[in-house]
């Protein structure tokens, strides 16, 4: 809670505090268990409803522990168009995990986001922070048994 | 700074550097070195070409020959034949798709040639991560002229009379827009820059930041001198790390130069930039929920009037501009209004940076004159359309936009064209479908898109793209009669009207344009119960042509439900009632075996 209590000075100061202090915490903890909340509450004063329907409303921002790696599959336009829903498929069934889900030895996290922003390289999914593009069926399985 | 005989210039957009391009570089510093070339030859990091498609993207300048596809691998044959022996490599160089002929020099290519770049204008020149070389090209000179020789009305004559309209939307014209937020009454006064690019499908924001951060900045200290601010905010999405990363440095980089902070210049301006990452919603991007999410409330829209200039950040006078918008201001400063009214058309002055996507050949992104052409987008710059598929339609404006059809593709880009057809100028997000989309389909995922992210504050909104939501998935079921088509035109224009904040008040936009462009293709889904295009799951079947099938047993390995059976060394079988019709045998399928019936 040392480090929690430290984001929380940091940012003490400043107006408009929450957001960049659950994004550091998030970053510090893995993710958001409950205590972390309440200790921001109190750091900021704030109800802890205020904080739950803030934490909630960002698709950023999780209450349960990730897994190893992260695996995010593009839904927006443009892979939508070059077969997004296939590559989806894909992974849920490589590493049997549907969306939002976590394995249960966390290792896998699997997640659909809006646009990765690599758009030219449509279908496009992430691991952790590299990107992969014009995703196949067949590339998938490859790339998926590096991890 | 050092001369030398050959600079490489090596992409190192987001996309060239997930394609390797940092490999390619430290592969070709070692073979140049190598080869005892190193006080010769340089490598050049620099932003995103735009060409993402043909990645990794290296230009050799002083002759501009062009490589593509760069791998590690070619590195010794190319440092051999080109530097050492002056024979620029055939196989690396571009082929367009239907011309058999290399084109080996940048400015040739069909893609680049058309393009015109102001917002864009250093990119693939500068290291965006260096000052100097944005200064070195004409970079701060128009903030040096606004703070020695300009006052802020003059400024914002300058910009009024070069017809710049907001690039984030709505297209409002933003020396009106600074003039409003001048005038009213409040201290302090904020100017924001808009980088939260929600639009799924669009992506020229982050790549504006990532090549070129400073003109940005550049862009918000002359706005912010124009209104009187003396607080700005970068609001980017956390989804952008290496723009986060470029903005920062840069911020850092322009304080140290005494070109933000106290007295910038030495003048008695003082303006400040602080960096907000926004959390990733659709909405954030909306200005009144922007404001919301910096004070570290619920991104809810608010009601306007009134308007950020009289009443936003804390109440205070606030000027939002997007990315772009910025990007222009010091071209203009620099190079006068006059020069910018020269480019577009009557109503829709400059250029606009369009990420171009979807079934093109040529993806990646552009930046064109305002008044040219679907075709000329798609056609030549854009290559056209991938696999010599047919052209059915362009996605322009994202989820608050329309599609436009083939008959239209002559029709010249500007706002008010645009409206016209039902689509907006948008962010700038411009998407290429081919026969085999399914319109039907696309209007049902962006109902999905926005009734997932309507923050669910005014009813017309959330209920109201819940039903057409409904609907039109009963459509793409072959589940829906030929009333539900008229409903659906009754409903749309009262969700548009009684919404509060644009998501809501555009959110029919996709669904009116496809039924008014493409009609028939409803037509067929509800009385034929089919889908030409082959993409609605419960209007397809997917089986296998034992003719063609050889047994490999791919298909048996791929499919997520266990649907495809058989015996081994013969032609393998669908489950119909197992298949989930995800597709994914389709594609795995080396003989073409599985198709659509
Ligand atoms: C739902 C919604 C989402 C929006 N998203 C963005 C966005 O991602 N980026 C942006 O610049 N403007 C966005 N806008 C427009 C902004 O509200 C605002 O008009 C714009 O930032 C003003 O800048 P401009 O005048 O330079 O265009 C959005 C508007 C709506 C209604
Ligand atoms: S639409 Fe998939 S990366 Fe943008």
């Amino acid at each position: 809670m040392d480090k929690l209590n430290e984001i929380i000075d940091k940012y003490r100061e400043t107006e408009g505090a929450l957001i960049p202090i659950l994004q550091e915490a998030q970053e510090a903890f893995g993710y958001l268990p409950k205590d972390v909340l309440v200790g921001i509450g109190k750091g900021l004063k704030l109800p802890l409803s205020q904080i739950y329907g803030v934490v909630t409303f960002y698709s950023q921002f999780f209450l349960t522990p990730h897994g190893k790696y992260t695996i995010r599959a593009c839904r927006g336009t443009a892979c939508h168009v070059q077969g997004a829903k296939k590559i989806i498929s894909t992974i849920e069934n490589l590493i049997n995990l549907k969306e939002g889900e976590t394995s249960p030895d966390l290792k896998f996290t699997f997640e659909t986001v809006a646009c990765l922003g690599a758009c030219a390289l449509s279908p496009v999914m992430m691991v952790n922070k590299d990107y992969f593009g014009k995703m196949t069926p067949k590339k998938i399985t490859t790339i998926l048994s590096q991890y | 700074m050092k001369e030398y005989r050959t600079n490489i210039m090596l992409c190192t957009g987001t996309e060239c550097v997930n394609k390797g391009a940092l490999e390619i570089k430290k592969a070709l510093e070692e073979e140049v070195k190598k080869r005892g070339l190193e006080d010769e030859v340089v490598v050049i990091p620099t932003s995103c070409d735009g060409f993402c498609n043909a990645g990794p993207i290296m230009i050799v300048q002083p002759d501009g020959i062009f490589y593509q596809q760069v791998k590690v691998e070619h590195i010794p044959h190319l440092v051999e034949e080109h530097f050492l022996k002056g024979r620029p490599v055939k196989s690396l160089i571009y082929v367009p798709q239907k011309e058999a002929q290399p084109i080996a020099r940048m400015k040739d290519i069909a893609f680049f040639r058309e393009q015109r770049l102001i917002t864009l204008r250093n990119r693939g020149l500068i290291d965006p991560e260096k000052i100097d070389e944005y200064i070195g090209r004409d970079g701060y000179k128009a903030l040096v002229k606004v703070l020695t020789s300009m006052t802020p009305q003059e400024v914002i004559e300058e910009i009024k009379a070069s017809g710049l309209r907001g690039r984030g939307g709505a297209g409002f014209p933003t020396g009106k827009k600074w003039e409003f937020c001048r005038a009213a009454k409040g201290e302090p006064k904020y100017m924001i820059c808009n980088a939260d690019e929600g639009d799924p499908g669009a992506f020229m924001d982050r790549s504006i930041i990532e090549t070129d951060p400073h003109s940005i900045l550049e862009g918000m200290v002359i706005g912010a001198y124009a209104i009187g601010a003396s607080l700005g905010y970068v609001f980017i999405r956390i989804e952008y790390p290496l723009a986060i990363k470029r903005m920062e440095h840069a911020i850092e980089q322009a304080k140290n130069y005494g070109l933000l902070g106290e007295n910038i210049l030495g003048s008695d301006f003082s303006f400040e930039v602080k960096i907000f990452r926004g959390a990733g919603a659709f909405v954030c991007g909306e200005e009144t929920a922007l404001m919301a999410s910096i004070e570290g409330r619920n991104p809810e829209p608010g009601q306007r009037p009134p308007f950020p200039a009289q009443s936003g950040l804390w109440d205070k006078p606030t000027n939002i501009n997007n990315v772009e918008t910025l990007a222009n201001v010091a071209a203009i400063i620099n190079r006068g209004a006059k020069w910018f009214a020269e480019i577009g058309t009557e109503t829709s002055k400059g250029t606009k940076v369009f990420s171009l996507v979807g079934k093109v050949n040529n993806t990646g992104l552009v930046e064109v004159p305002m008044g040219i052409t679907l075709r000329q987008m798609i056609y030549e710059i854009g290559g056209g359309i991938q696999n010599n598929k047919r052209f059915k339609a362009v996605q322009i404006g994202g989820p608050s936009g329309g599609c436009i059809p083939e008959n239209l593709l002559d029709m010249p880009i500007d706002y008010e064209e645009l409206i016209k057809v039902g689509a907006i100028m948008g962010s700038g997000g411009m998407i290429v479908m081919d026969e085999n989309t399914c319109m039907v389909d696309i209007t049902k995922y962006f109902l999905t898109f926005l009734n997932g992210e309507s923050c669910g504050r005014c009813t017309s909104c959330r209920d109201g793209i819940d039903a057409m939501l409904e609907v039109v998935t009963r459509i793409c079921e072959g589940k829906a009669i030929e009333e539900d088509i008229e409903f659906l035109e009754e409903l749309a224009p009262v969700v548009k009207d009684a919404s509060l904040c644009g998501l809501g008040q555009s959110a029919p936009n996709p669904l009116l344009s496809t039924l008014h462009h493409f009609r028939d293709e409803y037509l067929t889904h509800i009385k034929e119960k089919r889908c030409p295009a082959g993409v609605c799951k419960e209007l397809i079947r997917y089986s296998i042509n034992s003719e063609k099938c050889k047994a490999c047993l791919l298909c048996v390995k791929a499919c997520p439900s266990s649907a495809i059976f058989g015996e081994k060394k013969q032609p393998q079988t669908i489950n119909i009632d197992k298949c989930i019709k995800c597709g994914v045998c389709r594609e795995i399928c080396k003989f073409d075996a599985v198709i659509i019936i």
